[in-house]
């Protein structure tokens, strides 16, 4: 049988929802037989592979470069899942949205420094205005909250796709 | 005078109601349970959450089950894939009218627009957060108001009105700007008419009215006290 390729990616989080998908203790041998993880923070590859058959995305949308990211997934993956709150709702990451991102950098780098008051610029992507869930910019498949969603949830949502089967609505999912 | 016997089906099933009952109340007399957010047995409804909408035979219009009196031969519907489409939007519109964070929520667990998300199966909501910049304010000493998670239920308002007697809280201004403010928008803490009962926190749905102290997930009103209270007092609500 040919595997189901998956690929997971970490954008505006704080890799909770990772670590919850490797909770899934002996359930992840079972699964691991029938995917293919083909790109993720668990895994080696630099660039995101075309013609991904699943992905599940943690995190908000918070800056230029999650933006591209999220753009080239979109076009590469056939389901695209919002993993956790923050990718389903903006979350932690969106707390900030109130603030401009200016008042933002100041106040974290300058003010609330003792040495090396300077604002990062080389090497990290500009702040968006504000972290905003992925469905306010690309099209989302399903959507999966929780903070992180349980390890249950994500397993039983991964093999009921692998099943051939969509059944977003029928797992007590829960915010937060 | 003895209340008048009406006969009313809900969902089908045929049941009797007093006259002057609302669906709301029929339905519950009978064991049936509709949706309801802003509703606390034993205090006035005021159909401001919309989640106990109900369908009536002979009308397009959908009506709140806790505010609309029940008629003689009234046939009512509870449960519709169009009640459950709206009472959705109307949770969707509550979350992103606001920051409901829950994750970081004293009432992350126990709050019951939350618990009221997984009965209704939003798993998202389709439209634009709208992050506005809130208050919170910390003045009292024993209590927090975050308005960043409030769903304007008004039964903060209402019991602290109709219970304690002490009409501190009211709603301000109008549409998205409407708050919940005390003793004409004093902070808290400056708030000469509060008694610090506490009544309003436990009535509380959500984190918005809190006691300090707590953590994450560690907030749990006992709003069963609040209705046991006027039970017992025999107000009528």
């Amino acid at each position: 049988m040919k595997k189901v390729k998956v690929a997971t990616v970490w954008l505006d989080g704080c890799s909770g929802c990772h670590m919850s998908l490797l909770d899934m203790d002996a359930a992840i041998i079972s699964l691991a037989q029938k995917i293919e993880l083909v790109y993720g923070p668990l895994v080696d590859a630099q660039e995101f592979p075309e013609d991904v058959d699943v992905t599940l995305v943690e995190g908000a949308v918070s800056s230029q470069d999650d933006l591209n990211k999220l753009k080239k997934i979109r076009q590469r993956t056939r389901l695209l899942i919002s993993l956790g709150d923050c990718a389903v709702t903006g979350n932690v990451p969106a707390m900030r949205n109130s603030i401009p991102v200016q008042r933002l950098l100041q106040q974290v780098y300058v003010e609330g420094v003792q040495a090396n008051k300077i604002i990062p610029t080389d090497g990290v992507p500009a702040l968006l205005k504000q972290a905003r869930p992925l469905r306010e910019f690309v099209k989302v498949d399903m959507c999966l909250p929780g903070c992180p969603p349980p390890a249950k949830a994500i397993s039983s949502v991964i093999a009921e796709l692998l099943d051939g089967r969509k059944r977003e609505g029928t797992l007590a999912v829960k915010f937060g | 005078m003895p209340q008048k016997k009406l006969s009313v089906r809900i969902d089908g099933e045929l049941i009797s109601a007093l006259e002057g009952q609302t669906i709301l109340q029929a339905a519950r007399a009978n064991g049936k349970r509709i949706p309801t957010l802003c509703d606390l047995e034993g205090l006035t409804p005021v159909g401001a959450c919309r989640l106990c909408i109900v369908e009536i035979s002979g009308t397009d219009r959908l009506f709140p089950a806790c505010t609309t009196p029940v008629q003689d031969g009234m046939s009512v519907t509870t449960v519709s894939p169009k009640l459950t489409q709206y009472r959705r939007v109307s949770l969707e519109l509550l979350f992103v009218e606001r920051n409901h964070t829950c994750s970081v929520c004293v009432s992350n667990g126990h709050c019951e627009l939350q618990a009221m998300a997984t009965e209704m199966g939003v798993s998202t909501v389709r439209f634009a957060y709208n992050y506005p910049k809130l208050d919170v304010d910390l003045s009292h000493p024993r209590y927090v108001l975050d308005q960043n998670r409030c769903i304007l239920c008004t039964r903060c308002v209402r019991v602290c009105a109709e219970l304690e007697g002490a009409h501190v809280w009211e709603v301000t201004s109008r549409g998205i700007h409407s708050r919940i403010v005390g003793d004409l928008n004093q902070k808290w803490g400056d708030a000469k008419g509060c008694t610090s009962c506490g009544k309003c926190v436990q009535a509380c749905p959500t984190g918005a009215l809190a006691e300090k102290g707590w953590a994450v997930e560690e907030m749990v009103k006992k709003n069963d006290n609040i209705s046991s209270l006027v039970r017992r007092r025999g107000v009528q609500a």
